[in-house]
């Protein structure tokens, strides 16, 4: 049981880590790439500048997001062994066809891109940044494939005591995935489109390099709403789709108890998770049926007829997710989307009349708009994987059935505490360098050269 | 040849590009202290693999996906039971990956040296650990009949897969100084040639010393093939250390990196059918049968690799190709 735990929560820690660097990778590539190519087009030195700036803090970034990646193609076989025996069947391909379509272009292209400033033509190298950009989408959409397995299983049939995939195209196709691969990329865009607001406000406000950050303000703003609208778009037809597949989640995000038509959204409620109701709640009535089905009637389902439902399908047992922690995480997503939007819409207005200049104040709430996006993305996260408990694949494995059982607890908890010792030190070593590269904006980074730095050592002489 | 045949060999062909690309890699970050003897130099060691670690560590990324997809009871088996070993081998991946990227970002000369510590320990963990892996692969380790791991970390851990990790330690780190020796100009290629024939005068009785305990220690040499492929692995290790002396250095890295191709497919080929073995009892081991994906999910997965892995080689070749030229003082730019 505690060994159970313990998994669970270093799979959180290191799969919410990882996530953290994941976002701004999808978007800042294609910012970047964006920039060059602009830099390509009309040789102007400024978006060279840019190219580079955003490069190098995107750089710091990806190698965070590659390292963090290696521990999850790992640790679904060191901690989740029986679940790897049962999904691995289907669950293993996207994870290899991942690697061979997307990261080995991911990586290979990226080499090529830091180094062969130089060695490669303008074209060639811009081509280069392009190819790790989609590249590095094309790796979210095989990864969200196999999450979306979890999720929404489809393609298969239970023989020889495991899933077993029976149709790859279903699979990849996943109704799912549909909906989750653009939220996920578009929420990828708006943490990349607010990281450039931000980063811009704050040398903006200083009224260093105008030229790079207006223009870089610009694009990003732009860049920002298109993807903030889509993400929020998305979002509204997702969870309609939840409610038809996975309704104990969406009704646990809602704590939503009682079965209702129409149903009304609570706003704020105190929930009771042992007594199972809401001692008081603030409801707008119909407006949950408004979002199940784009219409103010309809029944939506609630949880203490899901879970009887449940205990019919699957034998007795608690379906019942975390409620209270689903709602609030829920409700941070959406108003930090709520945020986001309005930020970007003032954005677009106060960059359209460079009126943010005289109104520092803006800019200081963008500077500090910065950390929303990752908040919003992890409590999206939170809700997508918490909502499913207690299946680790919906309705067909128990969390608790794929754990490993040939791990010991100690040999758990110390990889446990060696993940959040080493992702503790990496943290601050990160935000040190974006930081400090930050402050220094775009002057060509001049490579120091530390003659008398370092003293070598010697093996034999 | 069914599926099941094309997938074993299809892994080992990732593991022979791991640890042949990855190995000089490992090489390069272990001599990074100590060939270069100030800044400049050790950035000139750095950037001959800059462009293309990542791109390296991929096949260990892809092999790891590739037993997943086709053999999961393999990967769940050997991850779960391997747990300690791999969270090292992970460990030392992570610290080692960022301390690339890091170590220029700041010219602070504790900052700088720091990172190229964790450059050097992250490349020597992860050399060594291979090798006990390996090792233990064909050694056999206690599996019930349940196809779990039943033994502990320090079952790993035998003489016998110590000059396992030894092996690979020497032979990465040869690799490493040959490819040094090809990449850089002047002093710091000279000094490689001098520290890699250091390194041979120690590889070339420790694989020998190798070959001869696998004898007793496994049943690798009850194929015919492994136990060839195992000695001619040796041959050649002897055959660089003999173009080395001769100085024809780029024949002496083709040489290494042909030990390190055949002493991978012999691992392999010794454990074959087999992937895993049980120490307790022969019908307990793992195999390309009882451990495989359905026949459908291998010929998926066969289409994809059969399309993409000559391409990956096509692109991957290329950056090389671009990267051709040996890495001077004067044209460093990242």
């Amino acid at each position: 049981m505690t060994e159970l735990i313990l998994s669970r929560l270093q799979f959180a820690l290191t799969t919410s880590y990882h996530f953290l660097f994941v976002p701004l990778t999808l978007g800042l590539g294609v910012l970047v790439a964006m920039m060059e190519t602009w830099y390509v087009k009309t040789g102007n030195e400024t978006y060279k500048k840019m190219t580079k700036f955003w490069g190098k803090l995107f750089l710091i970034n990806f190698a965070m997001g590659v390292v963090t990646g290696l521990t999850q193609e790992f640790q679904f076989g060191m901690n989740w062994s029986e679940y790897s025996r049962f999904v691995g069947d289907i669950f293993g391909a996207p994870l290899a066809v991942e690697a061979l379509v997307a990261f080995f272009l991911e990586s290979t292209f990226l080499g090529l891109w830091v180094f062969g400033w130089d060695k490669l033509s303008k074209r060639v190298h811009l081509m280069a940044i392009w190819i790790v950009a989609i590249a590095s989408n094309l790796s979210a959409f095989f990864i969200l494939v196999a999450n979306s397995f979890m999720q929404e299983p489809v393609g298969y049939v239970l023989r020889n005591g495991r899933a077993e995939m029976t149709d790859f195209l279903a699979l990849i196709t996943n109704p799912h995935v549909l909906y989750q691969f653009p939220h996920t990329v578009l929420s990828g865009f708006v943490t990349a489109g607010f990281f450039v607001m931000g980063v811009s406000a704050y040398h903006l406000l200083k009224k260093n390099y105008l030229d790079v950050f207006q223009r870089s303000f610009q694009i990003a703003v732009v860049f920002g709403l298109i993807s903030t609208l889509g993400v929020s778009g998305i979002g509204h037809l997702q969870g309609m789709h939840l409610v038809k597949t996975q309704p104990m989640k969406m009704a646990a995000a809602e704590a939503h108890w009682e079965t209702e038509n129409p149903a009304g959204l609570s706003l704020y409620a105190s929930i009771d998770e042992q007594g199972q109701k809401n001692n008081f709640e603030v409801k707008i009535p119909a407006l949950l049926s408004f979002l199940s089905y784009n219409s103010f009637t309809g029944e939506v389902k609630g949880i203490h007829e899901l879970q009887e439902a449940a205990v019919n399908e699957y034998g007795p047992g608690n379906y019942v997710p975390p409620v209270a922690s689903l709602f609030w995480s829920f409700r941070i997503m959406l108003t930090a989307g709520i945020w986001l939007v309005l930020m970007a819409m003032l954005g677009l207005y106060f960059n359209r009349t460079k009126a943010y200049e005289q109104n520092p104040w803006f800019l200081k709430l963008m500077l500090w708009t910065i950390p929303i996006p990752y908040i919003a993305n992890t409590a999206g996260w939170f809700l997508a994987e918490v909502g499913r408990q207690p299946w680790i694949v919906y309705g067909l494995q128990r969390v608790d059935q794929g754990v490993s059982t040939s791990v010991s607890l100690v040999s758990m908890l110390i990889a446990s505490i060696g993940f959040l010792l080493i992702y503790t030190i990496l943290a601050v070593a990160d935000i040190y360098l974006m930081v400090k590269y930050v402050k220094k904006g775009p002057e060509a980074p001049v490579e120091e050269s530390q003659k008398t730095g370092v003293k070598g050592a010697s093996l034999w002489t | 040849m069914d599926l099941n045949i094309l997938w074993f060999i299809l892994i080992t062909v990732l593991f022979v590009g791991f640890f042949f690309l990855e190995g000089f890699d490992f090489g390069v970050g272990i001599l990074l202290p100590f060939l270069g003897k100030n800044d400049q130099e050790r950035r000139v060691v750095i950037n001959t693999i800059g462009p293309h670690w990542d791109g390296n560590e991929v096949w260990l990324i892809t092999a790891g996906g590739a037993m997943f997809a086709a053999f999961p009871n393999w990967y769940a088996t050997l991850f779960s039971g391997f747990f300690l070993a791999l969270f090292l081998v992970l460990f030392s991946l992570i610290i080692r990956g960022v301390a690339f990227e890091f170590r220029s970002s700041d010219p602070s000369p504790l900052w700088r040296n720091t990172w190229d510590w964790v450059i050097f320990t992250g490349s020597l963990l992860s050399a060594i650990l291979w090798g006990v892996a390996v090792t233990n692969l064909l050694k056999g380790v206690p599996i019930n009949a349940e196809m779990q791991y039943v033994g502990t970390f320090f079952d790993l851990l035998s003489p016998y897969t110590i000059i396992g990790g030894l092996t690979t330690l020497l032979v990465f780190m040869f690799h490493g100084a040959l490819f040094l020796s090809l990449k850089t100009t002047g002093d710091m290629a000279q000094r490689s040639l001098k520290i890699a024939r250091r390194i041979a005068l120690v590889a070339v009785p420790v694989v020998l010393l190798l070959a001869g305990l696998t004898y007793y220690q496994t049943d690798l040499f009850a194929s015919l093939g492994a136990g060839i492929t195992l000695i001619g692995s040796g041959v050649t290790l002897i055959l660089a250390a003999l173009f080395l002396k001769s100085r024809k250095n780029g024949w002496a890295f083709v040489t290494n990196g042909v030990t390190i191709l055949l002493f991978t497919v012999s691992v392999f080929w010794g454990l074959f059918p087999r992937v895993m073995i049980s120490s307790l009892n022969a019908n307990w081991s793992l195999t390309i049968y009882n451990a495989s994906s359905s026949p459908y999910t291998l010929k998926i997965m066969t289409i994809v690799a059969m399309i993409m892995v000559p391409i990956v080689l096509i692109y991957q070749g290329w950056t090389y190709w671009v990267f051709r030229n040996r890495v001077t003082e004067k044209n460093l730019h990242y």
